[in-house]
């Protein structure tokens, strides 16, 4: 059980607004990650679900029941946080047993719970070891582990990979996906990463100011964005926007995706010249620009090679369009 | 091979100035020592003389044991320095971390006023102290002591900890609360191991004043019973004559309960100072 529902959720520091209302439900056993720009409110939001942090107005319940005024400890959620949060003073076994400890859970039972998390993430062989002896990766995991011990009805991430290398970070995520198979446990994630985003979640929640700009599955959002901010933010690299009026399109401006471009070296819709070229050998991403349009980043499968300064021209599928009107909002 | 030679040339300049400055700052504490060792004529006739064989003189350091109650006073002063650091230490970082964790309505207001003591010296308010203690009944005790000294160095406690207390990880703090760590145990178990190295940063710059000063134990507490090691070596001193041999016997042996507690916060000071600088 971990139904999470916000109703009407706000928050501010002093005179300045950062939740700005928010409603949200987040079903039970579901994988739900926050995405934004930086400042937008994912942490504080995060915090406010964890109580750590008061909510000014509005609220918070975890399965029907009311929790704004309970204490952390009391809500039956574990968080893991982007510096791992480890208590420097305490060994592995400690650190994932303490939770349990304060809650006056017996003994064997605390042992029984922190060997069979340990064993999920391979952990046992550094039980004893005190944080500071460990590596970044072992240290996230600990803290992962730690949350599990708990049993939580909500596990909370706040960009808990951030920290790690590249490698680390596919393997850690690899990971947490296979965590919440295997717990079924309701999980909200903040993260940065498209990739993160995309792969993890079964519902993103899109935030800007501290509003919610969209909510839905990582494909929906792909492929039906309801404004410009979302189709912008969701999808590496960014959606093109191009200037309908001068397309003989209705519309403010026609968003294409740079996978949805095609190049050509004779005549075609848009004639634009090379200005830059990134080869990442899977893909190769051309930037050419158009006089009208500006800068437009095109996406081609496999290896290709354009001169800087070479005149193509562009060519694009009508249905893969996006058209949205002056505010910004989807007309179709 | 030109970097190298450069590189220990700086090295040498820079042990050259250190050991000038040690040699400067220490200079008078040697004269202290040797002539607290000397005959009260070899130290007029050459201060700056090693006591040698013919010059050498326990006189001080026995005329200072004999005045019997020497080692009252140094008790004295140990308990009012400990008992007053203690204090300041506890009551300081308990204030800075209120301050640096709780959001609540005047909490920069009460930041300033907890500071501006560093500004202005506890002295100015003797006559209103001596008031209160006579009022109290604390005149010639430790204890009136003791509560000078903690208020006299808490400014400065709260102002250093309560800025260590802010870069304190946020996070690890909240995931105390999570696992239903109270606040207090969040403080002593979490915050406090954390800025050992501030902690003891204030303890040696509040430990000096308390140990040297003249001042209160003058005017609060000039009892026998409850005179501290600086007081009771003032006994020497007379209008007329002074002891010199007792009073640089009795100074040479004041420095070194201060040295003890001095190696004891050292290692942790040079962190603290340090801290930032090489992170
Ligand atoms: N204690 C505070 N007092 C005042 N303002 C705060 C406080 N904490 C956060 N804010 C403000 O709230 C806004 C949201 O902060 P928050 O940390 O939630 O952003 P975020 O979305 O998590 O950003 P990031 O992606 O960079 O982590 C920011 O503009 C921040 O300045
Ligand atoms: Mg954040």
């Amino acid at each position: 059980m971990g139904t999470l529902n916000l109703t009407k959720v706000t928050k501010s520091f002093g005179a300045t607004d950062v939740i700005k209302g928010v409603d949200l439900t987040v079903n039970d056993g579901e994988f739900c990650v926050f995405v934004g720009p930086s400042g937008c409110g994912k942490s504080t939001l995060l915090r406010m679900i964890a109580g750590l942090e008061d909510v000014s107005s509005g609220d918070v319940m975890i399965d029907g029941q009311r929790i704004n005024d309970l204490a952390p400890a009391k809500r039956e959620i574990a968080m893991v946080f982007q510096s791992y949060a480890l208590y420097p003073h305490l060994t592995v076994r400690d650190n994932m047993g303490l939770a349990l400890k304060q809650a006056g859970v017996a003994k064997a039972e605390i042992a029984q719970a922190t060997g069979k998390a340990a064993a999920m993430l391979s952990l046992d062989a550094l039980m004893d070891r005190r944080p500071s002896e460990l590596s970044g990766g072992q240290r996230q995991r600990v803290a992962i582990g730690r949350a599990i011990v708990r049993r939580p009805k909500l596990f909370l991430f706040d960009e808990p990979l951030s920290n790690l290398d590249a490698a680390l970070r596919v393997q850690t995520r690899i990971e947490i996906a296979r965590l919440h198979r295997e717990l079924g446990a309701t999980m909200i994630y903040v993260t940065h990463d498209q990739v993160e985003a995309m792969t993890l979640a079964d519902r993103i929640v899109v935030l800007r100011g501290g509003r919610v700009e969209q909510v839905g599955a990582p494909m929906e959002l792909y492929n039906n964005p309801a404004n410009t901010f979302v189709a912008g933010f969701i999808g590496s690299p960014q959606m093109n926007f191009l200037k309908g009026g001068a397309l003989g399109l209705r519309a403010e401006s026609v968003g294409v995706r740079p996978e949805h471009l095609t190049l050509l070296r004779g005549s075609g819709k848009l004639a634009a010249k090379v200005s830059h070229l990134e080869k990442l050998g899977g893909e190769t991403l051309v930037y050419v620009l158009n006089p009208t349009h500006g800068l437009i980043t095109i996406r081609l499968f496999g290896e290709h090679d354009f001169a800087v300064g070479e005149e193509i021209s562009l060519n694009y599928d009508e249905n893969k369009l996006f058209f949205f009107d002056e505010s910004g909002q989807r007309l179709y | 091979m030109s970097q190298a030679r450069q590189s220990i040339a700086r090295t040498f300049g820079a042990h050259a100035i250190l050991i000038t400055y040690t040699v400067i700052a220490l200079f008078p504490v040697f004269v202290t020592v040797i002539n607290s060792l000397k005959s009260r004529k070899a130290i007029f006739a050459d201060p700056l003389a090693l006591p040698g064989p013919a010059t050498f003189d326990l006189v001080g350091y026995q005329t200072v044991l004999k005045q019997g109650d020497f080692f009252q006073y140094f008790l004295n002063s140990m308990t009012v320095t400990v008992a007053s650091l203690f204090f300041v230490l506890m009551f300081g970082a308990m204030a800075a971390f209120a301050l640096s964790e709780y959001r609540f309505r005047g909490n920069m207001l009460m930041g300033l006023y907890l500071a501006l003591g560093i500004m202005i010296p506890i002295r100015l308010g003797t006559v209103a102290i001596l008031q209160m203690m006579v009022a109290s009944g604390l005149v010639n005790t430790l204890t009136a002591l003791i509560l000078v000294y903690t208020a006299q160095g808490l400014p400065l406690a709260v102002f250093i900890l309560s800025e260590f207390m802010r870069n304190v990880s946020a996070d690890l703090k909240n995931a105390g609360r999570i696992d239903g760590l109270n606040e207090y145990t969040i403080f002593f178990r979490l915050v406090l191991p954390l800025v050992r190295p501030a902690m003891a940063t204030v303890a040696v710059f509040s430990l000096i004043p308390i140990w040297n000063d003249l001042w209160f134990p003058l005017i609060l507490a000039p009892s026998e019973a409850t005179k501290t090691i600086t007081l009771g070596s003032q006994v020497f001193i007379g209008q007329f004559v002074t002891n010199w041999n007792a009073v640089l016997a009795a100074l040479s042996l004041a420095i070194v309960p201060v040295l003890v507690l001095y190696l004891i916060f050292s290692r942790q000071l040079i962190r603290g100072i340090t801290a930032g600088a090489v992170k």
